[in-house]
């Protein structure tokens, strides 16, 4: 996959309906474009849509109708192990839940999101050590997530986000489990590593969060209502 | 660091790349995972590999004890030799028995590599009493054969109690009998003092022998000496049957020249065999399972799989978190689907690993208390995990197929 031209569109969506099974229309006609680099926040009351919006952004699920690009990359053609190998390498997810893996270390549950990409384990961990420092998690490498905070957790959670090193990373009410606290200093992190190259779409209900975005989507019953940019 | 610094440094390895990102999971990667998902779930894993090993055990077990009987009948046919051949009379093309010529165990004891020949010759119409009050009916079915001295020899066999004949109790009304024959007739010591009254004669028992492994049917006669049987019964000196022992590495040459020497005129109406073939593979037939034994096997191994195909469904659900982080990470469905697959059979071959283990200790406190050779077939070696494998495959299939069917986002919105 050849590298995408400075300030070409990351994401894209275009007249994308997404319904579920019952006929429950999540997602309406959505069009959305989110330039490489770009922080946006997607805010609105649970229901709107905006998880759905992400797992199709994310490439986890398929629009009903409409067109999605990724990373340069037409969704609707793409084959299911294409959209695989596209999660791998470029997308980085940050679930409100952590999800991370009680057996293992801090390390090793890092190392893991690069699991996909084939690259062996002598590299992953190095990877994983690296983005641990990155996310101020250096002395915790060798714990395990029953031992951690909260904030910390979610900390581990984005390394394992960043550790592949991804242009996209799309994060879903990251500071939802979290006090407010840890809830900044995790949001901080994320606007840092946005600062530094990679596109950051962050899926939130609260106000105060999406208001430390400079672009924020408003989205209420399956539709766009509102798109501040700078 | 920053990650743009990294990157300039390259000091944050980035993937290699080709011209297409695939998403892959090496066996290796696979068997990781696989292993980790066990080990995560310690106690549930070894429950059900519990039921696989109990399943394979008890295979492992029938096959090893049946093996180790075997094992033991032919080293038991070894010990008594296999250089014993034997000349009967064949049947003529319109199904009349043969009849062996009477020069047949002088022209075979005169043989070149033959160490001992003994001729058996059947005494028709004389039955066996312990009085002759005994309603003449009831013969118990002894046969009485009349034999040389050599019998016992030739037949590796020895005498329980008493003697066998010499050259000069075969002249005498004397009997000597067989294992079975003796029991039935319950003589248990040949002190001289019994009598049996055969054929109308009293005959005096001077011996009891072994049972004669290499063939058991003379067990249920008695036998008299042939110059006697001449004498008494007007026996043909023509044999039932021949012993030969040959030298143990001329067996084949000898077996190829006795019928012509036992009757040169017609040769093609004398059969002659070798006992220790014919015991060895009956002994190989005897060592096939039993198959009631190997059914409970297979009923538990089946109850095994159930096992582990239902724990594995579970664990489908359980783990939906987790399969949808995997989707996340990049994994594809068929990575899904064969990380559990891979978990499940994993699993089954811990569990027939286990199983084999458990069947050869069985085998060995069998083989022990029978004092029997300690035998665990080496295909179990293999056929144990692999029948693991085999199964643990087979009952991962539906969860597998479950776990790679469910929605990634779905999974993730469970916290």
């Amino acid at each position: 996959m050849s590298a995408e031209p400075a300030n070409a569109v990351a994401l894209e969506l275009r007249d994308v309906v997404k319904e579920y099974t019952g006929g429950v229309q999540a997602l309406r006609r959505v069009s959305v474009d989110i330039a490489t680099g770009d922080s946006v926040a997607v805010v609105g009351p649970s229901g709107s849509g905006k998880t759905t919006m992400l797992t199709i952004l994310g490439t986890l699920e398929r629009a009903t109708s409409g067109y999605v690009q990724v990373a340069g990359r037409d969704i609707v053609k793409a084959s299911d192990s294409d959209l695989a190998g596209l999660r791998a390498f470029e997308i980085g997810f940050v679930f409100q839940g952590f999800h991370l893996q009680d057996s293992m270390t801090a390390l090793d549950n890092v190392a893991n999101g690069m699991l996909y990409t084939g690259a062996p384990l002598r590299e992953r961990r190095a990877s994983a050590k690296l983005a641990l420092d990155r996310v101020g998690l250096e002395h915790r490498t060798t714990h395990r997530p029953q031992q951690l905070s909260g904030g910390e957790k979610q900390r581990v959670a984005i390394a394992r986000a960043i550790a592949k090193n991804p242009t996209i990373i799309l994060a879903d009410e990251p500071t939802g489990n979290l006090d407010s606290k840890s809830g900044e200093s995790v949001l901080e992190l994320l606007h840092q590593l946005a600062a530094e190259g990679a596109t950051l779409t962050l899926i939130t209900h609260d106000e105060h969060v999406a208001e430390t975005f400079p672009r924020r989507i408003q989205m209420r019953d399956g539709e766009i209502v509102g798109d501040a940019r700078p | 660091m920053s990650v743009a610094a990294l990157k300039r440094s390259g000091g944050f390895p980035r993937p290699r790349r080709s011209g297409r990102d695939v998403a892959r999971l090496p066996p290796h990667e696979l068997f990781g995972v696989a292993l980790q998902g066990l080990r995560t779930r310690k106690l549930r894993a070894a429950l059900s590999a519990l039921g696989i090993a109990i399943g394979i055990g008890a295979m492992v077990a029938v096959v090893g004890v049946s093996a180790s009987s075997q094992a033991n009948l032919l080293s038991t046919i070894d010990s008594l030799g296999t250089n014993l051949l034997t000349v009967s009379p064949g049947t003529t093309f319109f199904g009349s028995n043969e009849v062996l010529p009477n020069t047949a165990v002088p022209m075979i004891r005169a043989m070149k590599n033959v160490q001992l020949v003994s001729g058996v010759y059947s005494v028709p119409n004389a039955n066996v009493f312990r009085t002759p009050f005994v309603p003449s009916e009831e013969t118990g079915g002894i046969g009485v054969d009349a034999t040389d001295p050599e019998l016992v020899k030739a037949m590796n066999s020895s005498v329980a109690s008493g003697h066998f004949f010499n050259a000069a109790s075969e002249n005498e009304p004397t009997v000597v009998l067989g294992a079975a024959a003796a029991a039935d007739l319950q003589i248990t010591r040949a002190t001289g003092h019994v009598q049996l009254f055969v054929g109308g004669t009293w005959f005096t028992v001077i011996g009891i022998l072994n049972s004669m492994t290499l063939d058991t049917t003379l067990d249920d006669n008695v036998f008299i000496g042939l110059p006697v049987a001449e004498r008494l019964f007007q026996v043909q000196n023509s044999p039932s049957e021949i012993y030969v022992r040959a030298n143990v590495n001329d067996v084949s040459s000898v077996s190829n020249l006795l019928a012509a020497t036992a009757d040169p005129q017609n040769a093609d109406g004398v059969d002659v065999s070798q006992p220790s073939d014919v015991l060895e593979a009956r002994a190989a037939a005897k060592g096939q399972f039993t198959s009631l034994l190997l059914g409970l096997g297979a009923v538990a191994l089946l109850v095994g799989a159930i096992g582990i195909a239902n724990i594995m469904v579970i664990s489908v659900l359980e783990r939906r978190g987790e399969i949808g982080l995997r989707r996340a990470l990049g994994a594809t469905r068929r990575h899904i689907s064969s990380q559990f697959l891979a978990e499940s059979a994993l699993l089954a071959v811990i569990g027939g690993v286990a199983g084999l283990v458990f069947g050869a200790i069985a085998t060995w406190v069998y083989s022990i208390s029978k004092n029997e050779p300690w035998v665990v077939p080496v295909y179990a070696l293999i056929a144990a995990p692999a029948a693991g494998f085999v199964i643990g495959t087979v009952a991962g299939l539906y969860p597998a197929a479950k776990a790679a069917r469910l929605s990634p986002t779905e999974a993730l919105r469970s916290t």
